[in-house]
């Protein structure tokens, strides 16, 4: 069996038994931790920056929501969130409820 | 059919398949694989903090040369009196604790076919994937004079934070009022694009209170303010009004310790502090494998999605050494070592990586002891494009108090997600 064989094959195996929920798991994980840098480890921020570890769902994916649509004021926040799809929002709303 | 332990890894990592081979309950169980990573900087030591905290069955071990975290991000305050080296200089204490184990040491040599690293202390090392994140090597041949006037303590780049960075600011203190600061900006793509810019207002702000007849003279070798510039010539004309002579398209071929002067295809410029950024590449261990391989034999080109090298399979490189239209910063960095992580977790369990990651970029400068401004995008994979920003980010025009503390809370959290 070539090294190529085994890759795609191993591929093909790991997305049928994860499905696509298991590779949306890894894009928004992957994604959520980028903003830790600035939010702190965890979502636990050491300085000025909001916390945004266990928000509440809701709230989170409405502040998101907000920023993009210029309906709440903010200062960076606008700029990333006009970045991400509704989608995107809402599964980094999950995942940051999630976190202690 | 025999497997070999990499292909197990690949095919054990997808539980069906595991289940596959009845008899062998014990192979199902959690085979651990080894990934070495070398520089413990924004990128590296984020990297191997996520392979543990993401791939419980991998083991890390991250190799660094030097004792102390030494942060390039906010160097440039040292410059300016509103932080002391004790302030960007961290430990790596804390890294330990996530499992990860840490080695003092330097990488001579790299057998990318039996995925081994020699260091410099003797020992050998295998790995299932190594990654390398060595930060910038800085081209001192490119300007003519620049490692004699080094050697002899007259003029440095202070573009890696440390024992230079502590000289600049001592040679900042010792130079007199109505004196001149050179500073000379390399053509990009170097580390840290609004880096020199920053600077120029951390000396302005440092010159104003203390020595307010002194100049700056920024020697640019591009042709324009390469970041941030409506922010950082808003601060230019408003709190330094006359201090900052700038000059695009002047870059520098020459410097004379001895004379204190730098030279550039139209002048030879005298300053009583000279501070010569030159010309950069991709850090030294990645020539150990071929992979300084862009056109100019300078960055390292590797498929964005994965940060896995073109030049050497199993070997991956992260941060300022990569080519890509990403900004190299330690911010980045950090990103970058995130996708990396992410990808090689999937990739020795046998899955697929995330084919389009998604990243935040931040990057803060301020342009006084109060007064900060920023630029912020998201950067979305896309395949045969590289990251494309994603539409309405941008900078700010003006520095602002608000976000000087966001800066300041930036700096905390960036640090604390490195190295805590």
């Amino acid at each position: 069996m070539s090294k190529k064989t085994t890759l795609a094959l191993a591929g093909f195996v790991g997305l049928a038994v994860s499905g696509l929920a298991g590779a949306a798991d890894v894009h928004t994980r992957t994604l959520a931790s980028t903003c830790m840098t600035c939010h702190g480890p965890g979502g636990h921020s050491q300085g000025a920056t909001p916390s945004i570890a266990g928000l509440d769902k809701d709230y989170f994916a409405k502040s998101m929501k907000d920023f993009k649509a210029g309906t709440r004021p903010a200062s960076i926040m606008k700029r990333h969130a006009n970045g991400y799809t509704d989608a995107e929002i809402d599964a980094m709303a999950a995942y940051f409820a999630s976190l202690k | 059919m025999t497997i070999n332990r990499r292909d197990f890894l690949k095919i054990s990592g997808a539980g069906a398949a595991a289940a596959a081979f009845s008899g062998c309950a014990s192979m199902a169980g959690s085979p651990r694989a080894h990934v070495v990573v070398v520089g413990a900087g924004f990128g590296g030591a984020t990297c191997a903090k996520y392979l543990r905290a993401w791939g419980p069955n991998i083991d890390v071990t991250l190799i660094e040369p030097n004792d102390k975290f030494v942060s390039c991000p906010i160097s440039n305050w040292v410059l300016g009196g509103l932080r002391t080296m004790d302030d960007i200089t961290h430990g790596y204490d804390k890294l330990p604790a996530h499992g990860i184990k840490m080695v003092k040491d330097t990488v001579v040599a790299i057998d990318v076919d039996k995925r081994v690293v020699k260091t410099q202390g003797g020992a050998s090392i295998g790995y299932d994937r190594l990654v390398l994140a060595p930060g910038i090597e800085i081209l001192t041949d490119t300007v003519r004079g620049f490692k004699e006037a080094e050697a002899a303590g007259k003029v440095v780049h202070a573009w890696k934070a440390g024992a230079q960075t502590a000289l600049l600011r001592k040679q900042l203190e010792a130079m007199p009022d109505g004196g001149t600061f050179v500073m000379s900006v390399p053509a990009a793509p170097y580390r840290c694009p609004p880096g020199p810019y920053e600077r120029a207002c951390m000396v302005a702000h440092y010159l104003k209170h203390n020595k307010p007849k002194s100049k700056i003279i920024l020697l640019d070798g591009n042709p324009d303010i390469v970041s941030k510039k409506p922010l950082f010539t808003d601060a230019w004309n408003t709190l330094y009004p006359g201090m900052v002579d700038y000059r695009p398209n002047n870059a520098p071929l020459a410097v004379d310790g001895g004379k204190m002067t730098v030279s550039t295809e139209f002048d030879d410029v005298k300053g009583d502090v000279l501070n010569v950024v030159p010309r950069q590449r991709a850090g030294t261990v990645c020539d150990l494998v071929g992979a300084r391989n862009d056109s100019n034999k300078a960055w390292c080109t590797v498929n964005l999605a994965t940060f896995e090298s073109t030049a050497a399979p199993n070997v991956h490189i992260i941060g300022d050494s990569v080519l890509s239209n990403l900004p190299k910063s330690g911010h980045m960095a950090t990103n970058h070592a995130k996708v990396c992580a992410a990808a090689i977790v999937e990739l020795l369990a046998g899955r697929q990586p995330d084919p389009i990651p998604v990243v935040a970029n931040t990057c803060y400068s301020a342009t006084s002891d109060g007064t900060s401004g920023y630029v912020a995008n998201v950067f979305r994979f896309e395949a045969g494009k590289g990251y494309v920003s994603a539409p309405e980010g941008g900078a700010t025009p003006k520095g602002d108090a608000l976000n000087f503390a966001y800066n300041e809370s930036w700096a905390k959290n960036i640090w604390a997600e490195v190295l805590s």
